[in-house]
């Protein structure tokens, strides 16, 4: 593999310090920001998400610090069809996708590594909070996580391939926050002290309801609430706006905390439950990625992530014939979603993920 | 810079010439004053702004005191448009101008539509020809302004202004033309063609960047954009940007006296790497009109790749080429040019734009041509349309490219 590495800079701390780390171990860094966004919506949110000018200004003025090309690269296909659309007709079969895991998956990994190689640049790099490591037993490339637990990314990167792993680096997975800012601060970037993105980049205001109403609007129908008996409680506005565990704005009161447990998109209903009901044992996951080893051929005992925010817990993960997985948890977790991933992990190590497909709950 | 660079992007800005810059000297550090100051230094540089303006008139076969000078080209397209359109209400409020206009007149169009003005928008031919019968049909008894630029910024196709003028004037319409990219390039003579306005800009002819001018012809009415002094005949307001409209005289003068031997270079090069591409490239299309255009221009399509790839490795050559026109944000979208001249949009993505001028040379030429087939030899065999179709089609050569 030659020297070169295209790193991906989005204008915050993270990727801007990444840049200098790798400039400095002598690679030969490329710097880009993959434009995502078309202009007209950029324009109304000019200082908020990944997609504004601002960014890629920010990320400019890094990058001619640094003294590396910068380019802009046109992804705006490619992230609407892999990423806003997918995340849209998810929401509308009543699952709750994870667009970054989309992202990394179809975006950063699969379309700008291919660039970068079609290119003769033989590595991409992320400022992602992950390790990569080559397993000297298995050969294997492994990915683990971050030093730091605050910010660990890998719930999200968990799709990585071993051609991925091989061609990726992550200079910053070694490093916490703080260590970065600092580092940041030392280099004189203007980006030091800027706040970390929390939303969905292409949600500036976060307001999905709104974001979802706008690109699908037909299929957006008012419907039931019902209980987990089957009882009408009520009228919900469209099961977009809807999301497993939600207690709050369901736009009516019942007298005692409901909480969403399932969605019904074919019958168009919202199932609510009291407290305690949106608990579930297992789950059934699809669309497996495995890093740690080609694939289980028998039960394993693990810990498991079922969105990017919750505690791991323990899990046994059996797998299925038609090559999905099925998970026991020792305890019942919340709220597990349709849609989101489940991510399974040894100690540091990502063992490998899937997409949950539903909940298994004790009859 | 010890890296090497082949600058062939002249259509996006040339280099000022250093004839050009020792005459602007002057009148940074010594001659400073206000032209609309009274005294000794204001009077010099006054005068040398007439002088300027004069100089600028005789080659373009206007009067003097039809040149306005304005900050950029763009500055006078947007006066241009803005200008003709409110001035003439009365008359009418349809306005006509080509598909392919640069943004600079095209969006004020946009904008001019959203204040309550009608807007016809004129196709173009697969070479990028407006054709007269369609400007004929398209003016009305309420048109009032007709914009078509002389020649194209991306792929170079020269429009038939006379023609176009005349059937304009026939019908009482004003004319206006965007000869940004043509000045210097083209023996423009206003008088001859007969145009009411035209726009020009100093730096894509060897003069400064931030001077432009806007020929108006005596008599037509117009409305100011820029308000709060009495500058330009108190039609443009602020204050002159003195050594940039002396640079552009200086620029313009050297232009108009060179332009048939610039003109055969320009020619040479361009034939020389039209040759050379199309004989060790196969699947290139050249975009434009083969003769009828801007002499340093070649716009060049190859099938099967994104036109992004192709410009960064040439960058990574040191080839200064693009794609189009040059954008806020740097990325590169499919050109409204090459969509309008009926290119299919995966096609339009992957273009690239060479625009020769006076330092080129045949070497530099050749570097490109052996970049460019190895550059797009590599990103072919990564493409999964190529991949397709090869594979649809057995019959044909897998090209004279090996793979990497």
């Amino acid at each position: 593999m030659n020297n070169k590495v295209m790193i991906g800079m989005s204008g915050g701390v993270d990727s801007s310090v990444a840049a200098a780390v790798l400039k400095k171990e002598g690679y030969d860094v490329i710097g880009v920001t993959l434009k995502i966004w078309s202009d007209e919506m950029c324009g109304t949110q000019p200082e908020r998400g990944c997609c504004s000018l601002s960014t890629v200004e920010d990320a400019r003025r890094v990058a001619f610090k640094l003294g590396i090309p910068y380019y802009v690269l046109n992804f705006q296909d490619i992230f609407k069809e892999n990423v806003v659309d997918y995340f849209a007709n998810q929401y509308i079969k009543g699952r709750t996708p994870n667009p970054c895991i989309a992202c990394n998956r179809f975006v950063k990994f699969g379309s700008m590594l291919e660039k970068a190689v079609s290119m003769g640049i033989d590595r991409i790099a992320t400022g992602h909070y992950a390790i990569i490591e080559k397993d000297p037993v298995s050969g294997r490339y492994l990915l683990k996580k971050s030093v730091t637990d605050k910010k660990d990314q890998t719930y999200a990167l968990y799709n990585m391939t071993q051609y991925q792993l091989e061609r990726t680096l992550m200079p910053i997975g070694r490093y916490d926050k703080e260590t970065v800012r600092e580092m940041a601060r030392d280099m004189g970037f203007h980006v030091a002290e800027k706040p970390d993105s929390q939303e969905i980049c292409f949600i500036p205001d976060n307001n999905y309801g709104a974001f979802l109403q706008s690109i699908a609007k037909r299929a957006v129908k008012p419907g039931k609430f019902v209980d987990t008996k089957g009882n009408v409680l009520g009228e919900h506005k469209g099961i977009i706006y809807y999301t497993v565990g939600q207690r709050k704005g369901l736009g009516k009161s019942f007298g005692k905390p409901m909480y969403v447990v399932r969605i019904d998109a074919e019958r168009n209903v919202v199932v609510l439950g009291e407290a305690g009901e949106e608990y579930s044992i297992g789950l059934i996951a699809s669309d497996l990625n495995w890093i740690a080893f080609e694939k289980p051929d028998k039960p394993i005992t693990a810990k498991a992530k079922v969105r990017y925010l919750a505690k791991e817990a323990e899990a046994t993960i059996s797998p299925l014939e038609d090559g999905k997985v099925c998970v026991y948890f020792e305890k019942p977790q919340r709220a597990i979603t349709p849609g989101q991933s489940v991510v399974f992990y040894d100690g540091d190590v990502v063992l490998g993920g899937g997409i949950i497909e539903e909940q298994i709950n004790r009859s | 810079m010890d890296r090497k660079i082949v600058y062939v992007d002249h259509a996006a800005t040339t280099y000022v010439k250093p004839e050009v810059f020792e005459a602007m000297k002057p009148f940074f550090t010594d001659f400073y004053g206000n032209p609309s100051s009274i005294y000794y230094l204001g009077r010099e540089s006054k005068k040398a702004v007439e002088e300027a303006r004069q100089k600028i008139a005789d080659c373009i076969g206007a009067q003097s005191s039809e040149i306005f000078f304005t900050g950029s080209g763009t500055e006078a397209d947007n006066w241009a448009v803005r200008g003709i359109a409110f001035a003439n209400i009365k008359k009418g409020k349809h306005i006509i101008t080509s598909a392919i206009e640069h943004h600079a007149v095209l969006e004020v169009f946009q904008y001019l539509q959203s204040e309550g003005f009608e807007v016809t928008i004129l196709p173009v031919d697969e070479n990028g020809f407006v054709n007269p019968e369609d400007l004929k049909n398209a003016i009305r008894p309420d048109t009032t302004l007709v914009s078509i630029m002389f020649a194209n910024n991306e792929i170079g196709t020269i429009q038939p202004i006379k023609e176009l003028v005349s059937i304009a004037r026939e019908k009482g319409v004003i004319f206006h033309t965007d000869a940004v990219q043509a000045m210097g390039n083209v023996d423009i003579k206003v008088n001859e063609l007969g145009v009411d306005l035209l726009s020009m800009s100093a730096h894509k002819f060897y003069g400064p960047k931030g001077v432009g001018a806007l020929y108006i012809k005596k008599g037509t009415r117009i409305n100011s954009i820029m308000l709060g002094g009495a500058q330009e005949s108190r039609r443009r307001a602020g204050t002159e940007n003195v050594a940039g409209v002396i640079g552009m005289a200086a620029a313009l003068e050297l232009a108009y006296k060179n332009l048939d031997n610039y003109n055969k270079h320009l020619k040479a090069l361009s034939n020389r790497l039209i040759d050379k591409v199309t004989e060790r490239i196969p699947y290139v299309r050249i975009n434009g009109d083969r003769d009828i255009r801007l002499p340093g221009n070649v716009n060049l399509s190859f099938n099967f790749i994104e036109g992004e790839s192709l410009l960064l490795m040439l960058d990574m050559k040191g080839i200064q080429a693009s794609s189009g026109s040059a954008c806020t944000s740097g990325s590169l979208d499919p050109s409204h040019v090459l969509l309008a001249i009926g290119l299919p949009h995966e096609i339009a993505h992957g273009s690239l734009r060479v625009t020769f001028g006076e330092k080129n040379t045949e070497e530099e030429v050749d570097y490109i041509v052996d970049n460019l087939e190895e550059i797009v030899g590599k990103l072919r065999m990564m493409s999964p349309l190529y991949e397709d179709f090869v594979k649809n089609d057995p019959g044909i050569k897998v090209t004279n490219h090996k793979a990497i």
